[in-house]
């Protein structure tokens, strides 16, 4: 039977018709069925290749040409002269160095704090509810509503954090800029960290950690011994989805700082020269790179993964 | 608020409740602030006071009365709605289809949507930019529904998937047995155990449209399709003499009633979606 059913599935297209009637129902189902995912599945896929797919090459092709928007007639094919101007320019370096410290710093203090509160989410005795409630605000609110709020409090004059602190303007110079930055993305993001480290405790087997403590293990030792690396993949994932997102930083920076005193991140970059510039070339170059970095990031935590990758399982369980 | 209740049997309570506080204290004090500052008068605005010395309503009445607000709270009210239903129906499909059916190039649907999840937007506006000029699509709805509804899919497809495995499917055949046809079978079992995956993820996804900051500034130009948020970053107060920061703040407060709103009454279901969504997926 079974052996049957897979020599119909490798030659459905070719010679449907000398089957055996029994056998073509089943056939018939087996198409059906693949028929009917491929359908349903149609809008979605469609979609997601229309919008991507095609900028994606798109944006390759207009990486190669000196594309101004203010000097529409001076286009022409220039092959990788963009990519030599861009990796030769101190302010995209600037830029790649601003993101990929503001992504580390920023992941890493996340984690810990995270942790701390998937810890206070998972055991709190009392008030749960409370606290699960108020830090999905963060996670809920809009990012330039949140900035604003962060960019009124350091103003002189106008902000509370501000006047507590003397009343400088810390807005004004770069390292100040930066930590405001990074405070205002940990505070929005630190509570979505906390969620999918709560999940990976959540498969932290209690009587796991009572055996535990009744040998004598300190709550620190169960911790690092058990919890932690029974949540690996947990951990990895929330690191990646992260890291990823930390990486695009725009929202924050647009409205603390516009990248103003040397702030800007990569896609801040990428966007004043393509939409206050008009620079198509130098905008697309910028995107493909930025690309290129993404998915070398992507591809080490994969490696790192191993079997734990997000959807990997899809593939077993159906 | 909790702990006190607790605080004559145990210490231990007492220790929770004075965690628990700090977590709230560091969730609310931004958000209070703004609304604070929303409601202070022109006068006392900038006098870096963390409560309002004086409540008004002006800046609300402020920016009602500009086209500059309004028109953009209806295009962000529209464009999120349309590329939630459109998003979460697609994604229904693909999701069904994934938990359920068994066909040739799942896997290379499941890869591709990870992929657009991890996919740096900016990358896309460049290309998106002068495509939609020449498409005619720039500054329009159309033209922001279609990346929001791109990336909206994986965050769809992963939740409404992992909700898809849970639903027990055996029931369907059950109710087939007793005599119920595949539409009753359909609307009376599977329906009601699939709504609440359906409803989680449209709040997923809604929050993500109407956060959504890059693409709104890039690809509109005009009062035609501008959302709240980048209209916001517009703000430059009624007269030249006049500090936005009232406005920005009474605007600010306007957008973040429906997240309040969802976060109060769907909590649970917005953290099982984003975790099960995230994990099992």
């Amino acid at each position: 039977m079974s052996q049957t059913t897979t020599e119909d599935t490798t030659t459905t297209g070719a010679s449907p018709a000398p089957v055996a009637p029994r056998k073509k129902v089943l056939s018939e189902g087996k198409k059906a069925e693949r028929r009917l995912g491929w359908l349903l599945c149609a809008p979605a896929a469609l979609t997601m290749i229309a919008v991507t797919g095609w900028p994606i090459l798109y944006s390759l092709l207009l990486s190669m040409q000196r594309f101004d928007l203010k000097f529409p007639d001076r286009t022409e094919w220039i092959w990788f002269d963009n990519y030599v101007t861009v990796l030769s320019s101190p302010y995209w370096w600037n830029a790649v160095w601003v993101t990929v410290l503001l992504t580390v710093v920023t992941v890493a203090v996340e984690l810990v704090l995270g942790m701390s509160l998937a810890l206070i989410m998972h055991r709190a005795l009392v008030g749960r509810g409370i606290v699960r409630t108020t830090t999905l605000i963060p996670y809920g609110i809009v990012t330039v509503v949140a900035a604003f709020s962060w960019r009124f409090a350091w103003t002189p004059g106008t902000g509370y954090l501000a006047e507590a602190l003397g009343g400088d303007p810390v807005l004004t110079e770069k390292i100040p800029s930066l930590m405001v930055v990074g405070l205002a993305e940990i505070w929005k993001t630190t509570p979505f960290m906390a969620l999918l480290l709560m999940a990976g405790l959540a498969l932290v087997p209690d009587d796991l950690l009572k055996a535990a403590a009744m040998d004598g293990a300190s709550g620190w030792q169960r911790f690092i011994k058990i919890t932690v690396p029974i949540m690996k993949p947990a951990i990895l994932v929330a690191l990646l989805f992260r890291t990823l997102d930390a990486f695009r930083i725009f929202d924050n920076l647009f409205v603390l700082t516009a990248g103003s005193q040397g702030t800007s991140s990569v896609s801040m970059l990428t966007y004043n020269n393509l939409i206050k510039g008009l620079n198509l070339g130098i905008g697309s170059t910028m995107s493909v790179l930025i690309f290129i970095m993404v998915a070398i990031i992507a591809f080490v935590f994969i490696k790192l993964f191993g079997t734990a990758a997000p959807g990997s399982d899809d593939g077993g369980k159906r | 608020m909790a702990g006190i209740g607790g605080a004559e049997t145990t210490g231990k309570k007492w220790g929770w409740g004075l965690l628990n506080a700090v977590v709230v204290v560091y969730a609310l004090v931004p958000v209070l602030w703004i609304v604070s500052l929303s409601f202070k008068s022109s006068k006392t605005l900038a006098d870096g006071n963390f409560i309002p010395r004086e409540w008004s309503l002006e800046n609300y009445q402020n920016i009602f009365s500009t086209s500059e607000f309004t028109r953009a709270l209806i295009n962000s009210i529209g464009i999120a709605i349309i590329a939630t239903a459109i998003a979460v129906v697609f994604g229904t499909m693909a999701a069904y289809a994934i938990a359920r059916l068994d066909f040739p190039g799942k896997n290379l649907l499941v890869g591709v949507s990870l992929l657009i999840a991890m996919f740096p937007q900016v990358s896309l506006v460049s290309p998106l930019f002068e495509i939609e000029r020449s498409l005619g699509l720039f500054d329009t709805w159309p033209g922001l529904i279609l990346p929001y509804i791109t990336f909206a899919l994986p965050l769809a497809i992963y939740t409404l998937s992992a909700f898809f495995r849970e639903i027990p499917w055996e029931l369907e055949k059950a109710a087939k047995m007793d005599g119920a046809t595949p539409g009753q079978a359909f609307r009376r079992v599977i329906a009601p155990l699939a709504a609440p995956g359906v409803f989680t993820t449209a709040i997923l996804v809604f929050i993500f449209c109407w956060n959504d900051f890059l693409f709104a500034i890039s690809l509109t130009s005009t009062e035609q399709s501008r959302t709240v948020p980048v209209a916001l970053s517009f703000f430059t107060g009624s007269s030249q003499f006049e500090d936005p920061a009232g406005s920005i703040a009474a605007a600010a407060v306007v957008i973040t009633i429906p997240i309040i709103l969802f976060v109060l009454f769907f909590q649970r279901r917005i953290v099982a979606g984003l975790t099960s969504g995230a994990v099992k997926g």
